[in-house]
């Protein structure tokens, strides 16, 4: 995946820098065989795993070094833990998460009838805990529920990305489009202004990654532990000197949901580690 | 004081440094100008060579043996992977017993020592270490012998972009 | 939830060269940080780690605030005969964590 990606950028470049014509002819053609008119997706796609150096990409390869596997271990021993007044465990209902998560987390943020709107993964684990275990809900960035997503979402590693796009999503995938777009904060940056106008120049020293949320709740260095997207999500906010709203609130979900459309086909890392 | 805060290096410690007293070891003074927001305590020429002599004693550091694999630009200071590795046929009378490691510019000149000895089969450890600013990482190993070697490696490090309210 | 991780080998040949992986959970405060209100937050780091092989050390480091958060370390051992690798962490404020695998030599 390296050499092809690092081959496209570079076919990438050499267009742009020789030939305006032919740069927006490639651009019509990405466009048209895109699945969905006016989005700015690069013409490769690739994730901020390529552009970490080889020894912390070894560190997220090898799950012997990478530290996310230990909340990984933490949400297996949290699936089998009885709880909440119906005494139940996850594994009572879902049984071996090998088998009944494969797939899963590279399906959300997923459409929830009871909410009536889609929830992310942190959520759904939350709706589980109310409303079959009848236990409280685990606080957003607790390490319980850092565990059972991080649990979760490794049960998808490798697998692609897959975001259901029909008439109950569609207006919560527009709202997220809309917010990546709109510019924000005391600094006036939208996401996309970084993230698909500026993805592999520098800021501040640090490369600007395309931001496909492939491998959450991941080991952030910068955090020295492992952290939601949402929680990424906000630091961004706090960088363009933004208003963070709220865990879980609806506008941050439809960011996911976006994000994760925007990453279709990519695969799932969890647990990731990036700087 | 320098109206940075940093120490000023006095003639002495220069004199140690660049004397020779712990040969092999370049350690630069601490003369770079402190990035605004980063943290103001580096441990400094003095500290760096009391930490090592403290381990080494009186006996001489010899350049050699010993390799340092660190990323040139890391991807972020709070977690640097470090291998060293050390010249050594590691049989049952000439192994290595000790690996030191220190740096100059974090708040503390010691990182870390490792403990082997013949049983290791292979000369090396591999660890995470914290770098506070772009700098030279010093690693000393003590062999059976009773002879200290070491190596070096220059590190560049940045602050990431977006940081989060602690 | 203390958290260890110890991975060697599935098995391996006697008089065979092995590396040892240790990852612990420990959040390593190295006592320089501040919250941003000024005040430091007090130092609390693993300072020991020991692994033994059958009861018989063969490993030890010495750990300072220079170690990164969830301390990993990586080393190697002769596969001399099966039994026991046991890897022990102690620090600050009295923590101490111990963690066994069995080794299958044969």
């Amino acid at each position: 995946m390296n050499s092809r990606s690092a081959a496209l950028r570079r076919c990438f470049g050499l267009l742009w820098s020789s030939s305006g014509a032919l740069f927006v002819a490639v651009l019509a053609v990405s466009s048209a065989t895109a699945q969905s008119a006016g989005e700015n997706v690069p013409a490769g796609r690739h994730s901020g795993y390529d552009s970490m150096s080889r020894e912390t990409r070894a560190m997220q390869d090898d799950d012997a070094a990478n530290p996310g596997t230990l909340w990984v271990l933490d949400g297996e021993a949290l699936w089998k833990q009885k709880t909440g007044s119906a005494g139940r465990s996850c594994f009572d209902c879902h049984g071996d998460a090998r088998a009944s998560m494969k797939g899963v987390a590279a399906r959300y943020p997923v459409f929830n009838a009871s909410r009536a709107r889609p929830v992310n993964l942190e959520q759904r684990i939350n709706l589980c805990r109310t409303d079959q275990q009848k236990a409280p809900p685990l606080a957003f960035e607790s390490r319980e529920l850092l565990a059972l997503t991080a649990y979760v979402g490794r049960q998808s590693r490798g697998l692609p990305v897959e975001i259901a796009v029909d008439a109950r999503t569609r207006p919560f995938l527009e709202a997220g489009r809309e917010a990546f777009n709109r510019r924000l904060g005391q600094l006036n940056l939208s996401c996309a202004q970084c993230h698909d106008d500026n993805e592999g120049k520098r800021l501040a020293g640090n490369l600007i990654p395309q931001a496909h949320p492939t491998g959450y709740p991941l080991y952030r260095l910068e955090w020295q532990g492992v952290g939601s997207l949402q929680r990424r999500l906000r630091n961004c906010l706090t960088g363009i000197r933004a208003q963070t709203p709220v865990f879980g609130a609806d506008e941050l979900v439809d960011l996911e949901l976006f994000l994760m459309w925007r990453a279709r086909g990519m695969r799932v890392e969890t647990p990731a580690v990036r700087p | 004081m320098k109206p940075d805060g940093t120490k000023q290096t006095t003639r002495r410690e220069f004199l140690l440094a660049a004397g020779g007293m712990v040969a092999g070891i370049a350690i630069e003074p601490a003369t770079a100008a402190t990035p605004i927001g980063a943290s103001r305590t580096t441990a400094g020429v003095a500290a760096t060579l009391q930490a090592i002599r403290k381990i080494v004693g009186d006996a001489p550091v010899n350049k050699g043996k010993v390799t340092l694999d660190l990323p040139e630009l890391v991807d972020n200071g709070n977690a640097v992977p470090l291998t060293v590795r050390v010249d050594s046929p590691m049989t049952p009378t000439d192994y290595v017993k000790a690996i030191h490691v220190f740096t100059q510019k974090n708040p503390l000149p010691d990182v870390a020592t490792f403990r082997l000895g013949a049983r290791a089969g292979r000369a090396g450890v591999a660890t995470r270490m914290r770098l506070a600013d772009t700098q030279t990482v010093i690693a000393i190993c003590e062999l059976s012998d009773g002879t200290f070697w070491s190596g070096t490696a220059d590190v560049v490090v940045t602050l990431a972009a977006c940081l989060e309210e602690l | 939830m203390p958290r260890a991780l110890i991975t060697i080998p599935a098995s391996a040949r006697r008089g065979e060269i092995i590396e040892i992986k240790a990852l612990v959970a420990h959040e390593m405060e190295t006592g320089f940080r501040r919250t941003q209100y000024g005040v430091v937050i007090p130092r609390n780091i693993i300072t020991q780690f020991v692994c033994t092989y059958n009861g018989v050390e063969i490993f030890s480091a010495d750990f300072h605030p220079a170690i990164s958060a969830n301390p990993y370390v990586a080393f190697s051992t002769i596969a001399t005969e099966g039994g026991t690798i046991t890897c022990s962490w102690a620090g600050d404020n009295g923590y101490s964590h111990t963690e066994s695998v069995a080794i299958r030599v044969g």
